[in-house]
Protein backbone atom coordinates (compact mmCIF):
# COMPACT_ATOMS: atom_id res chain seq x y z
CA UNK A 1 0.00 0.00 0.00
CA UNK A 2 2.67 2.44 1.12
CA UNK A 3 6.20 1.87 0.00
CA UNK A 4 9.14 4.07 0.82
CA UNK A 5 12.27 3.58 -1.21
CA UNK A 6 15.61 4.83 0.14
CA UNK A 7 14.63 8.36 1.10
CA UNK A 8 17.06 10.98 2.40
CA UNK A 9 15.55 13.93 4.26
CA UNK A 10 17.30 17.13 5.31
CA UNK A 11 16.49 20.02 7.62
CA UNK A 12 18.36 22.69 5.69
CA UNK A 13 21.92 21.29 5.70
CA UNK A 14 21.31 18.75 8.41
CA UNK A 15 20.50 15.24 7.26
CA UNK A 16 17.87 13.63 9.48
CA UNK A 17 16.93 10.53 7.50
CA UNK A 18 19.47 8.28 5.79
CA UNK A 19 18.18 5.99 3.06
CA UNK A 20 15.10 4.70 4.86
CA UNK A 21 12.98 2.09 3.07
CA UNK A 22 9.82 0.62 4.48
CA UNK A 23 6.56 -1.02 3.45
CA UNK A 24 3.08 -0.91 4.90
CA UNK A 25 0.56 -3.42 3.54
CA UNK A 26 -3.17 -2.96 3.49
CA UNK A 27 -4.88 -3.86 6.75
CA UNK A 28 -1.68 -3.91 8.81
CA UNK A 29 -0.66 -2.12 11.95
CA UNK A 30 2.98 -1.21 11.50
CA UNK A 31 4.97 0.46 14.26
CA UNK A 32 7.95 2.74 13.90
CA UNK A 33 9.87 2.59 17.13
CA UNK A 34 13.10 4.00 18.41
CA UNK A 35 14.59 6.56 20.78
CA UNK A 36 14.00 10.29 20.81
CA UNK A 37 15.52 12.00 17.79
CA UNK A 38 15.73 8.82 15.74
CA UNK A 39 13.75 10.38 12.90
CA UNK A 40 10.33 8.83 13.51
CA UNK A 41 8.37 12.08 13.32
CA UNK A 42 10.50 13.24 10.40
CA UNK A 43 9.56 10.08 8.53
CA UNK A 44 5.84 10.69 9.12
CA UNK A 45 6.13 14.35 8.14
CA UNK A 46 7.85 13.30 4.92
CA UNK A 47 5.10 10.82 4.07
CA UNK A 48 2.43 13.45 4.71
CA UNK A 49 4.31 15.96 2.56
CA UNK A 50 5.26 18.57 5.18
CA UNK A 51 8.88 17.70 4.34
CA UNK A 52 10.18 16.63 0.96
CA UNK A 53 12.75 13.88 0.46
CA UNK A 54 15.97 15.05 -1.20
CA UNK A 55 16.23 11.67 -2.91
CA UNK A 56 14.33 8.41 -3.03
CA UNK A 57 10.65 7.87 -3.64
CA UNK A 58 7.45 7.40 -1.66
CA UNK A 59 4.61 5.57 -3.39
CA UNK A 60 1.07 5.14 -2.13
CA UNK A 61 -1.34 2.84 -3.99
CA UNK A 62 1.04 3.00 -6.94
CA UNK A 63 1.20 6.80 -7.06
CA UNK A 64 4.37 8.76 -6.32
CA UNK A 65 3.94 11.29 -3.50
CA UNK A 66 7.25 13.01 -4.18
CA UNK A 67 5.88 16.29 -5.52
CA UNK A 68 2.45 16.39 -3.88
CA UNK A 69 1.63 19.00 -1.20
CA UNK A 70 0.12 17.79 2.11
CA UNK A 71 -3.45 18.67 1.15
CA UNK A 72 -3.24 16.46 -1.98
CA UNK A 73 -1.77 13.62 0.06
CA UNK A 74 -4.76 13.80 2.44
CA UNK A 75 -7.01 13.57 -0.64
CA UNK A 76 -5.17 10.43 -1.71
CA UNK A 77 -6.07 8.80 1.60
CA UNK A 78 -3.28 9.38 4.11
CA UNK A 79 -4.07 11.21 7.35
CA UNK A 80 -1.62 12.05 10.08
CA UNK A 81 -2.38 12.65 13.73
CA UNK A 82 0.49 14.99 14.58
CA UNK A 83 2.58 14.78 17.72
CA UNK A 84 0.64 16.17 20.67
CA UNK A 85 -2.56 16.18 18.63
CA UNK A 86 -2.34 19.82 17.53
CA UNK A 87 -6.07 20.27 17.82
CA UNK A 88 -7.56 23.69 17.11
CA UNK A 89 -7.93 24.79 20.71
CA UNK A 90 -9.92 27.93 19.92
CA UNK A 91 -12.70 25.98 18.24
CA UNK A 92 -15.38 23.61 19.46
CA UNK A 93 -14.97 19.84 19.35
CA UNK A 94 -17.58 19.73 16.59
CA UNK A 95 -15.78 22.36 14.50
CA UNK A 96 -12.51 20.46 14.85
CA UNK A 97 -14.18 17.33 13.51
CA UNK A 98 -15.89 19.30 10.77
CA UNK A 99 -12.53 20.62 9.56
CA UNK A 100 -11.15 17.10 9.50
CA UNK A 101 -13.50 16.42 6.58
CA UNK A 102 -12.20 19.30 4.50
CA UNK A 103 -11.23 17.38 1.36
CA UNK A 104 -14.09 17.10 -1.19
CA UNK A 105 -14.58 13.32 -1.00
CA UNK A 106 -14.71 13.35 2.79
CA UNK A 107 -17.02 16.36 2.85
CA UNK A 108 -19.68 14.40 0.99
CA UNK A 109 -19.94 11.84 3.78
CA UNK A 110 -19.29 14.21 6.68
CA UNK A 111 -22.49 13.26 8.51
CA UNK A 112 -21.73 9.54 8.51
CA UNK A 113 -18.12 10.11 9.48
CA UNK A 114 -19.12 12.18 12.49
CA UNK A 115 -21.49 9.42 13.62
CA UNK A 116 -18.65 6.93 13.28
CA UNK A 117 -16.24 9.06 15.31
CA UNK A 118 -18.85 9.58 18.06
CA UNK A 119 -19.37 5.83 18.11
CA UNK A 120 -15.66 5.16 18.63
CA UNK A 121 -15.21 8.04 21.08
CA UNK A 122 -18.57 8.67 22.83
CA UNK A 123 -16.79 11.20 25.04
CA UNK A 124 -16.47 13.52 22.05
CA UNK A 125 -20.24 13.49 21.55
CA UNK A 126 -20.75 14.49 25.20
CA UNK A 127 -18.38 17.41 24.70
CA UNK A 128 -19.17 18.36 21.13
CA UNK A 129 -20.04 21.99 21.92
CA UNK A 130 -17.11 22.55 24.25
CA UNK A 131 -14.00 24.48 23.23
CA UNK A 132 -11.29 22.00 22.33
CA UNK A 133 -8.84 23.90 24.54
CA UNK A 134 -10.82 22.89 27.63
CA UNK A 135 -10.45 19.14 27.03
CA UNK A 136 -8.23 16.87 29.11
CA UNK A 137 -5.10 15.33 27.62
CA UNK A 138 -6.80 12.04 26.81
CA UNK A 139 -9.80 13.75 25.26
CA UNK A 140 -7.54 15.93 23.14
CA UNK A 141 -5.82 12.86 21.77
CA UNK A 142 -9.22 11.29 21.03
CA UNK A 143 -10.24 14.46 19.22
CA UNK A 144 -7.03 14.50 17.20
CA UNK A 145 -7.61 10.90 16.11
CA UNK A 146 -11.29 11.52 15.45
CA UNK A 147 -10.44 14.58 13.39
CA UNK A 148 -8.01 12.57 11.27
CA UNK A 149 -10.64 9.84 10.76
CA UNK A 150 -13.04 12.46 9.37
CA UNK A 151 -10.92 12.57 6.22
CA UNK A 152 -11.83 8.89 5.61
CA UNK A 153 -8.19 7.82 5.40
CA UNK A 154 -7.06 4.50 4.00
CA UNK A 155 -3.84 4.89 5.94
CA UNK A 156 -3.84 6.54 9.37
CA UNK A 157 -0.50 7.67 10.77
CA UNK A 158 -0.33 8.24 14.52
CA UNK A 159 2.53 10.15 16.09
CA UNK A 160 2.98 9.16 19.75
CA UNK A 161 -0.71 8.70 20.62
CA UNK A 162 0.24 7.60 24.13
CA UNK A 163 2.38 10.64 24.87
CA UNK A 164 1.53 12.22 28.20
CA UNK A 165 -1.35 9.88 28.96
CA UNK A 166 -1.85 8.02 32.22
CA UNK A 167 -1.06 4.27 31.90
CA UNK A 168 -4.71 3.29 32.10
CA UNK A 169 -5.54 5.70 29.29
CA UNK A 170 -2.67 4.39 27.19
CA UNK A 171 -4.18 0.94 27.33
CA UNK A 172 -7.57 2.31 26.33
CA UNK A 173 -6.01 4.32 23.50
CA UNK A 174 -4.32 1.22 22.09
CA UNK A 175 -7.60 -0.68 22.22
CA UNK A 176 -9.19 2.13 20.22
CA UNK A 177 -6.41 1.98 17.63
CA UNK A 178 -6.97 -1.74 17.26
CA UNK A 179 -10.70 -1.13 16.83
CA UNK A 180 -10.03 1.46 14.12
CA UNK A 181 -7.76 -1.01 12.37
CA UNK A 182 -10.51 -3.64 12.47
CA UNK A 183 -12.77 -1.15 10.72
CA UNK A 184 -10.46 -1.43 7.73
CA UNK A 185 -8.03 1.42 8.29
CA UNK A 186 -4.36 0.59 7.83
CA UNK A 187 -2.20 2.04 10.59
CA UNK A 188 1.35 3.36 10.81
CA UNK A 189 2.18 4.06 14.41
CA UNK A 190 5.11 5.98 15.84
CA UNK A 191 5.82 5.18 19.46
CA UNK A 192 8.42 5.57 22.15
CA UNK A 193 6.45 3.24 24.34
CA UNK A 194 8.05 0.29 22.58
CA UNK A 195 6.54 -2.51 24.59
CA UNK A 196 2.97 -1.31 24.06
CA UNK A 197 3.62 -0.63 20.39
CA UNK A 198 5.13 -4.05 19.78
CA UNK A 199 2.19 -5.76 21.48
CA UNK A 200 -0.23 -4.01 19.20
CA UNK A 201 1.59 -3.97 15.88
CA UNK A 202 1.82 -6.78 13.37
CA UNK A 203 5.28 -5.64 12.36
CA UNK A 204 7.70 -2.95 13.41
CA UNK A 205 10.73 -1.04 12.24
CA UNK A 206 13.42 0.05 14.64
CA UNK A 207 14.93 3.46 13.90
CA UNK A 208 18.15 4.85 15.30
CA UNK A 209 19.94 8.02 14.21
CA UNK A 210 17.85 8.35 11.07
CA UNK A 211 18.47 4.81 9.87
CA UNK A 212 16.49 1.61 10.06
CA UNK A 213 18.49 -0.77 12.19
CA UNK A 214 16.02 -3.60 12.54
CA UNK A 215 12.64 -4.85 11.49
CA UNK A 216 10.27 -7.72 11.97
CA UNK A 217 7.62 -8.88 14.41
CA UNK A 218 7.62 -8.75 18.18
CA UNK A 219 10.01 -11.66 18.73
CA UNK A 220 12.40 -10.53 15.98
CA UNK A 221 12.76 -7.09 17.49
CA UNK A 222 13.09 -8.37 21.03
CA UNK A 223 16.22 -10.19 19.92
CA UNK A 224 17.91 -6.84 19.32
CA UNK A 225 20.29 -6.08 22.07
CA UNK A 226 19.62 -2.34 21.87
CA UNK A 227 15.89 -2.82 22.25
CA UNK A 228 16.26 -5.05 25.24
CA UNK A 229 18.86 -2.99 27.02
CA UNK A 230 17.29 0.41 26.36
CA UNK A 231 13.63 -0.29 26.74
CA UNK A 232 12.83 -3.55 28.38
CA UNK A 233 15.40 -3.66 31.11
CA UNK B 1 -22.66 67.95 29.07
CA UNK B 2 -20.90 70.64 27.16
CA UNK B 3 -22.11 70.50 23.56
CA UNK B 4 -18.72 71.26 22.10
CA UNK B 5 -17.21 68.40 24.05
CA UNK B 6 -20.03 66.09 22.98
CA UNK B 7 -19.43 67.13 19.40
CA UNK B 8 -15.74 66.32 19.80
CA UNK B 9 -16.52 62.86 21.13
CA UNK B 10 -19.01 62.13 18.36
CA UNK B 11 -16.59 63.24 15.66
CA UNK B 12 -13.85 61.19 17.29
CA UNK B 13 -16.01 58.08 17.22
CA UNK B 14 -17.18 58.62 13.64
CA UNK B 15 -13.65 59.17 12.34
CA UNK B 16 -12.36 56.41 14.61
CA UNK B 17 -14.73 53.95 12.95
CA UNK B 18 -12.99 54.75 9.68
CA UNK B 19 -9.58 54.21 11.32
CA UNK B 20 -10.79 50.81 12.49
CA UNK B 21 -11.86 49.94 8.98
CA UNK B 22 -8.51 51.11 7.58
CA UNK B 23 -6.73 48.70 9.92
CA UNK B 24 -9.17 45.81 9.48
CA UNK B 25 -7.62 44.52 6.24
CA UNK B 26 -4.07 44.92 7.50
CA UNK B 27 -4.99 43.10 10.69
CA UNK B 28 -6.64 40.22 8.84
CA UNK B 29 -3.66 39.75 6.52
CA UNK B 30 -1.19 39.94 9.39
CA UNK B 31 -3.26 37.60 11.55
CA UNK B 32 -3.48 34.91 8.88
CA UNK B 33 -0.23 35.15 6.92
CA UNK B 34 2.00 36.91 9.49
CA UNK B 35 2.98 39.21 6.64
CA UNK B 36 3.18 42.90 7.49
CA UNK B 37 2.05 44.56 4.29
CA UNK B 38 3.38 48.11 4.50
CA UNK B 39 1.85 48.76 1.07
CA UNK B 40 -1.61 48.53 2.69
CA UNK B 41 -1.95 52.31 2.50
CA UNK B 42 -1.21 52.22 -1.23
CA UNK B 43 -3.88 49.58 -1.77
CA UNK B 44 -6.25 51.89 0.10
CA UNK B 45 -5.17 54.78 -2.13
CA UNK B 46 -5.74 52.77 -5.33
CA UNK B 47 -9.12 51.65 -3.99
CA UNK B 48 -10.01 55.31 -3.44
CA UNK B 49 -8.99 56.22 -6.98
CA UNK B 50 -11.01 53.37 -8.47
CA UNK B 51 -14.06 54.73 -6.65
CA UNK B 52 -13.20 58.25 -7.75
CA UNK B 53 -13.05 57.04 -11.36
CA UNK B 54 -16.34 55.18 -11.13
CA UNK B 55 -17.97 58.27 -9.63
CA UNK B 56 -16.48 60.96 -11.87
CA UNK B 57 -16.42 59.08 -15.19
CA UNK B 58 -19.56 57.00 -14.95
CA UNK B 59 -21.55 58.85 -12.32
CA UNK B 60 -21.94 55.80 -10.07
CA UNK B 61 -23.52 56.48 -6.68
CA UNK B 62 -20.64 57.05 -4.20
CA UNK B 63 -21.76 54.20 -1.95
CA UNK B 64 -22.12 51.80 -4.87
CA UNK B 65 -18.56 52.58 -5.96
CA UNK B 66 -17.50 50.64 -2.86
CA UNK B 67 -18.61 47.38 -4.49
CA UNK B 68 -16.74 48.13 -7.74
CA UNK B 69 -13.60 49.14 -5.91
CA UNK B 70 -13.76 46.03 -3.70
CA UNK B 71 -13.91 43.70 -6.67
CA UNK B 72 -11.04 45.52 -8.40
CA UNK B 73 -8.84 45.44 -5.30
CA UNK B 74 -9.74 41.84 -4.48
CA UNK B 75 -8.35 40.87 -7.89
CA UNK B 76 -5.35 43.19 -7.57
CA UNK B 77 -4.65 41.76 -4.10
CA UNK B 78 -4.80 38.19 -5.37
CA UNK B 79 -2.48 39.09 -8.24
CA UNK B 80 0.06 40.86 -6.01
CA UNK B 81 0.01 38.01 -3.51
CA UNK B 82 0.70 35.42 -6.21
CA UNK B 83 3.36 37.59 -7.82
CA UNK B 84 5.18 38.75 -4.69
CA UNK B 85 4.07 37.69 -1.24
CA UNK B 86 3.60 33.99 -1.96
CA UNK B 87 7.39 33.93 -2.26
CA UNK B 88 8.03 35.33 1.22
CA UNK B 89 5.20 33.79 3.23
CA UNK B 90 6.99 30.53 4.10
CA UNK B 91 10.52 31.83 4.52
CA UNK B 92 12.16 31.29 7.91
CA UNK B 93 11.02 33.90 10.45
CA UNK B 94 13.85 36.44 10.23
CA UNK B 95 14.31 36.39 6.44
CA UNK B 96 10.54 36.54 6.11
CA UNK B 97 10.24 39.77 8.09
CA UNK B 98 13.12 41.48 6.28
CA UNK B 99 12.19 40.38 2.76
CA UNK B 100 8.51 41.13 3.21
CA UNK B 101 9.23 44.66 4.42
CA UNK B 102 11.64 45.19 1.55
CA UNK B 103 9.33 44.01 -1.22
CA UNK B 104 6.31 45.73 0.30
CA UNK B 105 8.14 49.07 0.47
CA UNK B 106 9.21 48.55 -3.13
CA UNK B 107 5.65 47.76 -4.08
CA UNK B 108 4.39 50.91 -2.36
CA UNK B 109 6.79 53.04 -4.45
CA UNK B 110 5.68 51.33 -7.66
CA UNK B 111 1.99 51.76 -6.82
CA UNK B 112 2.52 55.44 -5.95
CA UNK B 113 4.20 56.12 -9.28
CA UNK B 114 1.59 54.23 -11.23
CA UNK B 115 -1.07 56.28 -9.49
CA UNK B 116 0.80 59.48 -10.39
CA UNK B 117 0.71 58.47 -14.05
CA UNK B 118 -2.94 57.56 -14.06
CA UNK B 119 -4.41 60.23 -11.82
CA UNK B 120 -1.69 62.95 -11.51
CA UNK B 121 -0.68 64.44 -8.16
CA UNK B 122 -3.89 66.45 -7.74
CA UNK B 123 -5.98 65.92 -4.67
CA UNK B 124 -9.26 64.25 -5.51
CA UNK B 125 -12.39 63.66 -3.56
CA UNK B 126 -15.99 62.66 -3.96
CA UNK B 127 -18.71 64.94 -2.74
CA UNK B 128 -22.42 65.17 -3.45
CA UNK B 129 -25.29 67.23 -2.15
CA UNK B 130 -26.48 64.33 -0.02
CA UNK B 131 -23.05 63.65 1.46
CA UNK B 132 -22.76 67.27 2.58
CA UNK B 133 -26.02 67.21 4.53
CA UNK B 134 -26.08 66.63 8.23
CA UNK B 135 -28.65 66.54 10.96
CA UNK B 136 -28.60 67.69 14.52
CA UNK B 137 -29.59 65.77 17.63
CA UNK B 138 -29.43 67.53 21.04
CA UNK B 139 -27.32 70.22 19.47
CA UNK B 140 -24.73 67.77 18.17
CA UNK B 141 -24.18 67.67 14.44
CA UNK B 142 -24.05 64.33 12.59
CA UNK B 143 -22.76 64.77 9.01
CA UNK B 144 -24.10 62.05 6.72
CA UNK B 145 -20.68 61.25 5.33
CA UNK B 146 -19.22 60.65 8.79
CA UNK B 147 -22.19 58.60 9.95
CA UNK B 148 -21.61 56.45 6.88
CA UNK B 149 -18.16 55.61 8.31
CA UNK B 150 -19.69 54.08 11.38
CA UNK B 151 -22.45 52.21 9.57
CA UNK B 152 -20.16 50.82 6.89
CA UNK B 153 -17.33 49.96 9.29
CA UNK B 154 -19.70 48.08 11.60
CA UNK B 155 -21.25 46.33 8.63
CA UNK B 156 -17.91 45.02 7.37
CA UNK B 157 -16.70 44.17 10.86
CA UNK B 158 -19.78 42.02 11.47
CA UNK B 159 -19.65 40.53 7.96
CA UNK B 160 -16.02 39.54 8.39
CA UNK B 161 -16.69 38.02 11.81
CA UNK B 162 -19.64 36.02 10.48
CA UNK B 163 -17.58 34.87 7.50
CA UNK B 164 -14.78 33.67 9.77
CA UNK B 165 -17.05 32.06 12.38
CA UNK B 166 -19.89 30.56 10.38
CA UNK B 167 -18.65 29.55 6.93
CA UNK B 168 -16.61 26.45 6.24
CA UNK B 169 -13.93 28.36 4.38
CA UNK B 170 -13.84 30.92 7.22
CA UNK B 171 -13.29 28.11 9.71
CA UNK B 172 -10.47 26.81 7.52
CA UNK B 173 -8.88 30.27 7.71
CA UNK B 174 -9.14 30.27 11.52
CA UNK B 175 -7.73 26.75 11.66
CA UNK B 176 -4.77 27.91 9.59
CA UNK B 177 -4.21 30.80 12.00
CA UNK B 178 -4.29 28.51 15.04
CA UNK B 179 -1.97 25.87 13.61
CA UNK B 180 -1.04 25.92 9.96
CA UNK B 181 0.67 22.55 10.05
CA UNK B 182 -2.36 20.82 11.49
CA UNK B 183 -4.58 22.64 8.97
CA UNK B 184 -2.34 21.46 6.14
CA UNK B 185 -2.61 17.90 7.49
CA UNK B 186 -6.42 18.22 7.40
CA UNK B 187 -6.22 18.71 3.65
CA UNK B 188 -6.67 22.49 3.82
CA UNK B 189 -4.69 24.14 1.03
CA UNK B 190 -3.05 26.75 3.23
CA UNK B 191 -1.60 28.61 0.25
CA UNK B 192 -5.12 29.20 -1.02
CA UNK B 193 -6.08 30.36 2.47
CA UNK B 194 -3.23 32.91 2.41
CA UNK B 195 -4.17 34.06 -1.09
CA UNK B 196 -7.81 34.49 -0.16
CA UNK B 197 -7.02 36.35 3.07
CA UNK B 198 -4.68 38.72 1.27
CA UNK B 199 -7.28 39.42 -1.42
CA UNK B 200 -9.98 40.04 1.22
CA UNK B 201 -7.56 42.35 3.03
CA UNK B 202 -7.07 44.32 -0.19
CA UNK B 203 -10.84 44.49 -0.75
CA UNK B 204 -11.27 45.87 2.78
CA UNK B 205 -8.58 48.46 1.99
CA UNK B 206 -10.73 49.45 -1.00
CA UNK B 207 -13.75 50.06 1.25
CA UNK B 208 -11.62 52.20 3.55
CA UNK B 209 -10.12 54.00 0.55
CA UNK B 210 -13.55 54.90 -0.76
CA UNK B 211 -14.57 56.31 2.63
CA UNK B 212 -11.34 58.31 2.80
CA UNK B 213 -12.24 59.73 -0.62
CA UNK B 214 -15.65 60.73 0.73
CA UNK B 215 -14.41 62.10 4.07
CA UNK B 216 -11.16 63.76 3.12
CA UNK B 217 -9.34 63.57 -0.19
CA UNK B 218 -6.88 61.26 -1.87
CA UNK B 219 -3.62 61.71 -3.71
CA UNK B 220 -0.94 59.25 -4.82
CA UNK B 221 1.52 59.78 -1.96
CA UNK B 222 -0.92 59.49 0.93
CA UNK B 223 -0.41 55.76 1.41
CA UNK B 224 2.29 55.74 4.06
CA UNK B 225 0.27 58.00 6.36
CA UNK B 226 -2.59 55.54 6.32
CA UNK B 227 -0.33 52.53 6.72
CA UNK B 228 1.00 54.21 9.87
CA UNK B 229 -2.51 54.89 11.16
CA UNK B 230 -3.45 51.28 10.49
CA UNK B 231 -0.35 50.04 12.32
CA UNK B 232 -1.10 52.18 15.37
CA UNK B 233 -4.69 50.97 15.43
CA UNK B 234 -3.66 47.35 14.99
CA UNK B 235 -1.22 47.50 17.89
CA UNK B 236 -3.72 49.40 20.06
CA UNK B 237 -6.39 46.79 19.49
CA UNK B 238 -4.15 43.77 19.86
CA UNK B 239 -2.49 41.96 16.95
CA UNK B 240 -4.82 39.63 15.16
CA UNK B 241 -7.93 40.55 17.15
CA UNK B 242 -10.62 41.74 14.75
CA UNK B 243 -13.03 43.32 17.27
CA UNK B 244 -9.91 44.75 18.96
CA UNK B 245 -8.92 46.46 15.73
CA UNK B 246 -12.25 48.24 15.60
CA UNK B 247 -12.02 49.33 19.24
CA UNK B 248 -8.44 50.47 18.56
CA UNK B 249 -9.75 52.66 15.76
CA UNK B 250 -12.34 54.27 18.01
CA UNK B 251 -9.75 54.90 20.71
CA UNK B 252 -7.40 56.56 18.24
CA UNK B 253 -10.21 58.66 16.75
CA UNK B 254 -11.40 59.90 20.13
CA UNK B 255 -7.85 60.55 21.36
CA UNK B 256 -7.09 62.63 18.28
CA UNK B 257 -10.22 64.74 18.46
CA UNK B 258 -9.91 65.18 22.24
CA UNK B 259 -6.36 66.40 21.69
CA UNK B 260 -7.54 68.96 19.16
CA UNK B 261 -10.22 70.11 21.58
CA UNK B 262 -8.22 70.31 24.80
CA UNK B 263 -4.75 71.14 23.49
CA UNK B 264 -4.45 72.07 19.84
CA UNK B 265 -5.09 70.43 16.52
CA UNK B 266 -1.34 70.74 15.85
CA UNK B 267 -0.82 67.88 18.30
CA UNK B 268 -3.44 65.58 16.77
CA UNK B 269 -1.00 63.23 15.09
CA UNK B 270 1.41 63.25 18.00
CA UNK B 271 -1.33 62.18 20.40
CA UNK B 272 -1.83 59.01 18.36
CA UNK B 273 1.86 58.19 18.47
CA UNK B 274 2.09 58.88 22.22
CA UNK B 275 -0.86 56.58 22.80
CA UNK B 276 0.87 53.97 20.65
CA UNK B 277 4.02 54.16 22.79
CA UNK B 278 2.04 54.02 26.03
CA UNK B 279 0.24 50.88 24.92
CA UNK B 280 3.51 49.28 23.82
CA UNK B 281 5.03 50.02 27.22
CA UNK B 282 2.13 49.12 29.51
CA UNK B 283 0.02 46.69 27.53
CA UNK B 284 2.06 45.26 24.67
CA UNK B 285 -0.58 42.66 23.81
CA UNK B 286 -2.97 45.52 22.95
CA UNK B 287 -6.26 46.54 24.51
CA UNK B 288 -8.16 43.39 23.55
CA UNK B 289 -5.25 41.14 22.59
CA UNK B 290 -4.84 37.87 24.41
CA UNK B 291 -1.60 37.27 26.26
CA UNK B 292 0.79 35.02 24.33
CA UNK B 293 -0.48 31.50 24.75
Amino acid sequence: MLSIDKIDVFYRELQAIWGISLEVNEGEIVALVGPNGAGKTTTLNTISGLLKPASGDIRFLGKSLGKEPPNKIVELGISQVPEGGKIFTGMSVFENLELGAFVPEARKVKGQSIERVYEIFPRLLERHKQLAGTLSGGERQMLAIGRALMACPKLLMLDEPSFGLAPILVEHMFEMIEKINQMGVTILLVEQNIQAALNLAHRAYLLENGRIVGQGNLTDLLSFESVRSSYLA
Amino acid sequence: MDIALGQTLVFGILVGALYGLVALGLSLVFGVTKLLNVAHGELLMIGGFVSFWAFSLYGVNPFLTIAISMVALFLLGAFLYKLIFARTVKLPEETKIKNTLLVAFGLSIILQNLALRFWTADERGISTEFLRTSFTVLGIRFPVVKLANLVIAVFFLVALQLFLRKTYIGKAIRATVQNWEAAYLMGIDIHKVYLLSFAIGAALAAVAGTLVTLNFSIQPNMGLNWTLKALIVMVLGGLGSIPGTFIGGLVLGVTESATSYFISSNYREIAGLVLFLLVLIFRPQGLLGAKEA
